[in-house]
């Protein structure tokens, strides 16, 4: 039998983590109620009504990513409770696979997550209207989301198979993705200002090289959490 | 195998250090703007300089470790982290003592170094954590590899992103903005520290080391292994080490 294409596995992979997604709500639904929740805590918390320019960013950045912990904590249980594991060693499929169809999941879970957050962030505490500030919004979310995915697959693998996973994870994201928040919120801050900034380009480019660096060794050291 | 030539390290680091403190207190000029204060530098800077390289000597290990799947790499990492976590924590309450002293505040966020400092502490002490939760000896040495060399990486990336985002507070110490006796000094502090690692790393190496042997011996003598259960650990199985007995 020769093996299937590395396109092929990471697209049954994808499917499959969809799929139980779709069937199960496990992660997104959580992540997005949470999200909400957070920002409700936030508006008592602060004592504000609306919030604007670096505190706006900060306030929607630090609950996305408390969001993205719940789903970097589950994303590979089914697979390490239920046997996922080993039957995907057993198959010839190249072990990447699954750390690229993990992180994209994930990807798309961010996604998802943001659908619903930024637009509950823009309606409860956005003092600015958020419609000139959405494009380049959009593309400081996907970068972001992106090291989102790739530290929370490493990290994610790491601590799965520990006894104490559900600290574990958190704590071991947590500070990796710091740079990730810290990036973000700087690039997302003049958006959310009042005038609208420009979109910092600096910013942009260290967030997108940390994403790069981070999936390569993702990438390069996933192989090894794998075996047994 | 570790332990030897200890005692001339020993020796060695013991001299270094004791010349190095005199020439700080009787030798290196105040400074003309901190005055006494600035001779925490010979302390502080070299070890945060020898923590860091120990963080980067641990991931060069766990590389080792992954490409030759001898435990003995695993277990020289693991000594490297634990050492410069040790030494990580007297940087940060130096750091902290000279901030208070030379800014007036215990903690302060628009300075660079310390934050990313504080950052690279925060996660390798999740380290030992990490290790502890996972039982299989083999599999945690593997997490804890994949674990040192990730960490390894984020130590310079993190530098580089804290410094973008602040304003410039921290003394800089490029070579030539130092006095000639206070850069002889603490060229000499840089040395007497990493001399002080190298001999606590090659010390933990050897406890280790001795113990596997010892457990060994007690086996080979018919010792019932499974009346000492063993202890639950974050440090490598040294039963595992191989060449030992």
């Amino acid at each position: 039998m020769s093996a299937p294409g590395t396109r092929a596995v990471v697209a049954a992979l994808l499917r499959k983590d969809l799929r139980i997604e779709l069937r199960n709500f496990e992660s997104v639904p959580a992540m997005a109620l949470f999200s909400v929740t957070t920002f409700v805590l936030f508006h008592f918390g602060l004592q504000r009504d609306t919030l604007s320019g670096d505190l706006a960013a900060g306030v929607l950045w630090v609950t996305l990513l408390f969001a993205a912990v719940l789903g970097i904590n589950r994303l590979f249980v089914a697979d390490a409770e239920q046997g996922g594991f080993d039957a995907f060693l057993l198959s010839p499929a190249d072990r990447g696979a699954l750390a690229l169809a993990k992180a994209l999941a994930l990807l798309g879970y961010m996604l998802v997550l943001e659908l619903v957050a930024v637009p509950a962030f823009a309606l409860l505490l956005l003092g600015p209207p958020i419609g000139q500030a959405l494009p380049g919004l959009v593309l400081v979310l996907v970068l972001g989301d992106l090291g989102v995915a790739v530290i929370g697959t490493l990290v994610g693998a790491l601590a799965v198979r520990s006894r104490a996973r559900d600290l574990l994870g958190p704590l071991l994201s947590l500070p990796l993705l710091v740079p990730v928040v810290l990036g973000a919120a700087l690039a997302t801050k003049p958006l959310l200002s009042t005038p609208v900034g420009g979109l910092p380009l600096r910013w942009l480019g260290t967030l997108a090289a940390y994403d790069l660096v981070f999936a390569l060794i993702a990438f390069a050291l996933f192989d090894f959490l794998l075996e047994d | 195998m570790y332990g030897k030539r200890l005692r001339a390290l020993s020796l060695t680091t013991i001299a270094t250090l004791t010349a190095t403190l005199a020439l700080v207190f009787f030798w290196a000029p105040n400074d003309a703007d901190q005055g006494f204060l600035q001779k925490i530098i010979y302390i502080h800077v070299p070890l945060a300089i020898v923590t860091l390289c120990g963080f980067i000597v641990g991931a060069c290990c766990a590389i080792a470790h992954l490409r030759t799947r001898d435990p003995r790499w695993d277990m020289r990492s693991y000594v490297a982290i634990h050492i410069s976590l040790v030494f990580g924590v007297g940087v940060l309450i130096t750091g902290s003592i000279w901030a208070k002293g030379s800014w007036g505040h215990w903690w302060v966020w628009s300075e660079p170094t310390l934050v990313s400092f504080l950052l690279v502490m925060l996660l390798y002490a999740t380290y030992q954590p990490l290790r502890f939760a996972i039982e299989d000896p083999e599999r945690q040495a593997r997490a804890a590899s994949v674990f040192a060399i990730t960490a390894g990486a984020f130590v310079p990336i993190n530098f580089a992103i804290v410094r973008l985002s602040t304003q410039y507070v921290h003394p800089r110490l490029g070579s030539g903005s130092l006095p000639g006796r206070m850069e002889v000094v603490f060229l000499l502090a840089i040395a007497s520290i990493a001399l002080l690692w190298t001999t606590l790393w090659r010390y933990e190496m050897t406890s280790k080391h001795a113990a596997a042997q010892l457990r060994t011996l007690a086996r080979l003598l018919g010792g019932d292994e499974d009346d000492v259960p063993p202890r639950r650990s974050a440090a490598p199985s040294v039963t595992h080490l191989e060449g030992v007995g």
